[in-house]
């Protein structure tokens, strides 16, 4: 990998900070303030796509900023995972913005400014934690993630969600405090931080059991956003959230970041030697398959949409820190491919929560009964990111299944494929009522007249356009990328970039 | 001429401001403003040219009256008692912009002798920071001390009470300090800080030495606040008034922390390293977070609630001194500036919500402070958050050399320690913040109507230094690396 | 030993402690500000004499010159140092029990008493 300096990672952060600043100076202009989300967005997309082909070509960008502490400088590099999560994450920004639109001017939310200027800074985090070239850098834009997603959180400012903020912040503070402990600990141990791939911690660098505890530091620091077993409490309560926030917190920033995490810890820090050596993998790979089956199995009991699809991508996000555990090509690539698959699905069937709550104020799956009739569209892309997140081709969740499963079978780990059979069972088991639900039943009589008068039109078909084309969007996405899998985003081609480079040591 | 006789004149023009300000005033209210307004501004900038030529050139020494060391007294400039100099001018020439419209509504006959009083204590401040010797050491100590208790007692009704006490405390502290000089003059006959670094080494035996040290950590352990001898600081902070204590609470540990420094690693040097005088200071240290970020919790009122806070930020620095590391010393010193301009920040809002709603307790705060004051919420909010420490403010990076230092001396504990208390923090802090984002307002309870005109932002000479404060919050985070290469690492002593 | 080389020796050292001992106790025992105040005065005092017993010498005289003793020979003076450093520490404490005493006046015009029980009851 060749690096070459370029200032095209800091704009991708920059542009969205500048943004959420002049959303706050246009509070009063709302079709001024959603104009600077939107083309934001764009211009954030427009940049990362531009260093897609670079990336492909085994050049990587680097913009070396200033030293933000003695010996270790603030630094972005746009490496193929880097730019792997970085598309997912804005791509998928531009169709959660108008999305955002419709759904706050649908239900007139209050703080929609704050909402906009927030969700920017966070996406800025974001893509500054895709392209950070080391610890310290990538622990700055994590904790600012943190803060940045809490207003968002506690949105609706009721005491629920006050509360839930407290306790998303809770978590997620103590993870980060973890995470510093951890950063410190491997600066004084090795005396950098710069990520690189097949890891730069190993057993010429430290005694095998201080890398025990540095492991289990990280892993402790990255899986509270990960939401892996027994740290994953903030994320069903975080539900109080509007479900934009939501969708943004399941599908693109938040855990997301903690996988993406998770992966630069297993394959930039530590690499598969040092890991296999100390059997590491063993327990992350456990974690993720107990996480795996648990959730899945909790998400039969939830009657609250959001809090099954809650629990849905607890199970989905070991998915992929089962895959990165595995530590062989496929599961590697599999692993990838899922971050980004399980980010369409999973924001597709946010979207279709929050159409349902907009158009028909309905929240629990008990109410569903019929709604395809009334929502055909929402429903139909529904039934789509569903079979897809059961593993069913031609969807994208079937490719990245497969690549997941292949991986287990190339690492000699029949029960790790087992457990990716039975979840995708078990996804399967989960949704399918609901869309019998919706399709097959009849819809229930009103129980009292539609108490909301400003809702226009009557209620008995989809939501508005700025609600319905996201996530057909998103949903026709998970089709086409299920089958062409490089098409326009080289996704694939990414994450076997990705792959390799974390198994050969960097060499290409 | 004035460039040679620059390290005293720091001192020496707040010292005249002081004196000059009081028949000024009785003559023209107005006037006693306007000279401290001059006197700390050429402070700031004459600390600021001087830190640029002292990096560049190299210390300066400056002997008082002509009289050479070790006989006479000397003043040392060099790169970090200029960096700490910066430090107290700035918070200081920032205090009195503000303080204009606060002592208006707070002490308005006082402030006259007020402007006086605190021209003193930065004069003390600043003596303490240049000085060479030990004695004069003591006695810019005392003006200052003796400036400080003034500024507690103008304060609200209980305040001749908390000003005693801590009286009575910083008196015993600062006798044990001088006791402890005494000590030392008999065992090395020099009061020169580097004469005296110089002769110990010489010395058969360290018996005297010894209890000297700790004399001077004990006093000047209780000036800095370090537990268990904080006890006079929660009274004080919380009686003084909104401008005493942002005078206060800023600086004034800060620079008994430098003393200590000085002391420890200037005139000791290895010659204490040796001794379990270091083991002692992080123990009070850790002591010292925990408890403040413990009680910190426990408080209705903002500024008590600051205050005890203030004892776990000494803490901090009690534990890089102590660790006697490089990192140690980096993240101490670092924290002095930190910690002056996060503390700094937070007292100055405290007093602009004093100055509009008449009250800093926290339980009546609602949301109405943020819609009738967002700019002032919004820095306590980034200092508040520096404090928690967030990256990519000025707190998260002290925390960061701590850590570091603490990783280097092999102590899990200590790092646990660090840890627990930026959770700590973000519990009392949050709580804050919450009330004054989220609470919603009703009629009944909440804060009290605003005493005088309109409600609205805090008046522009008192937001414009909360503003410039809270951004240097975080500028100096993101330009922290820069700090520490160019001016603390000059500043490392030898030997650690 | 006889009292003068009691007090030659170590000894004044011991009065010396007694009398710091008599300050610190007097801070800690007595609940009544005011006399806080005096034990204050009491422990400066104490370590202002311990400089200056510090400065003494064997068979030495004030550190006035006397022309009658010949040339100067550091022998024949006690140490002025202390004495002068004093001078300073002595104006201190008349200064810290200035300040003392205006803030006890300060304290009982508003509440009205100096013993620490009835302070802190009606400060409440």
């Amino acid at each position: 990998m060749e690096t070459y300096g370029s200032w095209v990672p800091v704009w991708a952060v920059a542009c969205s900070l500048a943004a959420s600043g002049m959303i706050l100076a246009s509070s009063r202009r709302p079709n001024l303030r959603e104009f600077w989300t939107l083309s934001a967005a764009g211009v954030k997309f427009a940049l990362i796509l531009t260093l897609v082909p670079e990336a492909l070509a085994h050049r990587v960008a680097e913009a070396r900023l200033f030293a933000i502490a003695p010996g270790i400088d603030l630094t972005l590099r746009a490496d193929p995972l880097g730019v792997f999560f970085a598309l997912v994450s804005s791509a998928l920004w531009i169709v959660t913005s108008c999305y955002s639109v419709g759904y706050m001017r649908g239900l007139s939310e209050h703080k929609q400014t704050r909402y906009f200027a927030c969700f920017a800074v966070c996406l800025s985090s974001t893509v500054g934690i895709a392209f950070a070239a080391n610890l310290l850098t990538f622990v700055i834009f994590y904790e600012m993630l943190t803060i940045a997603t809490y207003p968002l959180v506690i949105h609706k400012e009721t005491p629920e969600a006050v509360s839930a903020g407290r306790k998303y912040l809770a978590y997620t503070l103590t993870a980060g405090v973890v995470l510093l402990v951890a950063t410190a600990w491997t600066y004084e141990l090795t005396g950098t931080l710069e990520f690189r791939p097949g890891g730069f911690l190993g057993s010429e660098t430290a005694p095998a059991a201080t890398c025990v505890w540095l492991f289990v530091l990280f892993m402790s620091g990255a899986a509270v956003k990960s939401a892996l077993m027994p740290l994953h409490g903030w994320l069903p309560t975080a539900m109080i959230a509007p479900t934009p926030v939501s969708a943004l917190l399941h599908a693109v920033a938040v855990v997301k970041a903690g996988v993406f995490a998770v992966i630069r810890i297993v394959g930039f820090v530590f690499g598969p030697a040092t890991l296999s050596a100390l059997g590491l993998q063993t327990y992350l790979a456990c974690l993720a398959g107990l996480t795996m089956i648990l959730a899945s199995v909790l998400a039969f009991h939830q009657d609250n949409l959001k809090r099954r699809l809650a629990y849905s991508t607890i199970g989905h996000l070991s998915y992929i820190v089962l895959g990165a555990a595995l530590l062989t090509p496929a599961s590697l690539a599999g692993s990838l491919l899922h971050l980004a698959s399980h980010a369409t699905m999973k924001i597709t069937l946010f979207f279709c929560a929050g159409a349902l709550h907009v158009q028909l104020h309905k929240e629990k799956i008990s109410e569903l009964d019929g709604v395809a009739r009334q929502m055909p569209w929402t429903m139909g892309a529904f039934a789509v990111a569903s079979l897809g997140l059961a593993g069913l081709p031609p969807l994208n969740g079937f490719v990245s299944k497969w690549y997941l499963g292949l991986g287990a079978l190339q690492a000699a780990q029949p029960l790790a494929f087992a457990l990716f059979l039975l979840a995708g069972l078990l996804s399967a088991g989960y949704f399918l009522p609901i869309l019998y639900r919706a399709f097959c039943r009849a819809p229930q009589p009103e129980a009292e007249p539609s108490q909301t008068p400003h809702q226009e039109g009557d209620s008995g078909h989809d939501a508005s356009a700025w609600i319905t084309f996201p996530l057909l969007i998103t949903a026709a996405l998970s089709l086409i990328l299920g089958l062409f899998p490089n098409l326009l985003f080289h996704f694939w081609s990414l994450a076997h970039l990705v792959s390799d480079s974390i198994l050969n040591g960097g060499s290409p | 001429m004035i460039g040679e006789h620059f390290p005293v004149l720091i001192p020496v023009s707040l010292l005249v401001g002081a004196v000059v300000s009081v028949p000024l005033g009785l003559w023209r209210g107005s006037l006693s403003r306007l000279v401290a307004l001059l006197a700390t501004g050429f402070s700031v900038v004459a600390a600021g040219v001087g830190l640029r030529h002292v990096l560049r050139a190299g210390e300066m020494r400056y002997s008082l009256g002509g009289w050479p060391p070790p006989i006479g007294i000397e003043y040392v400039a060099d790169p970090l008692a200029l960096f700490v100099v910066l430090v107290v001018t700035g918070v200081g020439f920032a205090v009195t912009v503000y303080s204009k419209r606060s002592l208006e509504r707070e002490s308005p006959q006082n402030h006259v002798p007020f402007n006086a009083v605190a021209l003193l204590f930065l004069a003390g401040l600043s003596g303490m920071v240049m000085t060479g010797d030990l004695f004069n050491l003591y006695v810019f100590l005392e003006i200052a001390s003796l400036a400080a208790y003034a500024l507690v007692a103008a304060g609200e009704k209980r305040a001749p009470v908390a000003a005693f006490r801590y009286l009575v405390l910083g008196t015993v502290g600062a006798s044990c300090y001088l006791l402890g000089v005494g000590f030392l003059y008999l065992a090395t006959g020099s009061l020169n800080m580097a004469d005296v670094r110089a002769i110990l080494p010489l010395l058969p035996h360290y018996r005297l030495p010894f209890i000297a040290l700790c004399l001077m950590v004990i006093g000047l352990g209780l000036k800095m606040a370090l537990f268990p001898l904080h006890v006079w600081l929660p009274d004080a902070y919380t009686y003084a008034s909104s401008v005493g204590s942002a005078y206060l609470a800023p600086v004034g540990t800060k620079v008994a922390a430098y003393a200590l420094m000085r002391v420890w690693f200037g005139v000791f040097g290895p010659v204490a390293y040796a001794l379990p005088i270091g083991a002692m200071l992080v123990v009070a240290s850790v002591a010292g977070i925990l408890v403040g970020s413990i009680m910190a919790m426990a408080q209705n009122d903002l500024k008590r609630m600051l205050a005890y806070s203030s004892v776990a930020q000494v803490g901090y620095i009690g534990l890089g001194i102590g660790l006697a590391s490089p990192l140690g010393f980096i993240g101490a010193v670092l924290h002095i500036l930190n910690h002056a301009v996060m503390k700094a920040t937070l007292f100055l809002v405290s007093g602009a919500l004093a100055y509009r709603f008449g009250t800093t307790s926290i339980l009546p705060m609602d949301d109405r402070l943020r819609r009738a004051m967002p700019w002032t919420s919004a820095a306590f909010a980034v200092a508040a958050l520096s404090m928690i420490g967030l990256p990519p403010t000025a707190g998260f990076f002290s925390k960061w050399y701590l850590a570091l230092a603490c990783l280097k001396a092999e102590s899990w504990p200590l790092v646990a320690v660090i840890a627990l208390s930026s959770l700590l923090n973000a519990v009392y802090f949050f709580r804050v913040l919450e009330r004054m984002y989220l609470r919603k307002a009703s009629a009944e309870e909440g804060i009290p109507g605003p005493p005088a005109s309109n409600p609205g932002e805090a008046p522009p000479s008192m937001l414009i230094p909360i503003l410039i404060l809270g951004l240097g919050v975080l500028l100096i985070g993101l330009a922290n690396a820069w700090i520490v290469e160019k001016v603390i690492k000059l500043a490392i002593p030898s030997g650690l | 030993m006889s009292l003068s080389e009691f007090l030659a020796g170590y000894g004044a050292y011991y009065l010396i402690i007694g009398l710091i001992l008599i300050g610190i106790g007097g801070l800690l025992l007595k609940s009544n500000y005011f006399k806080k105040a005096i034990s204050l005065t009491i422990l400066q005092s104490a370590i202002i004499l311990f400089y200056v017993m510090s400065a003494t010498k064997r068979d030495a005289t004030v550190p006035v010159i006397d022309a009658g003793l010949g040339a100067i020979q550091p022998e024949q003076y006690i140490n002025p140092l202390p004495h002068t450093l004093m001078l300073t520490a002595i104006v201190v404490s008349v200064a810290t029990s200035g300040v003392a005493i205006a803030l006890l006046m300060l304290v009982y015009r508003r509440f009205g008493t100096l013993e620490e029980g009835e302070l802190l009851e009606r400060m409440r």
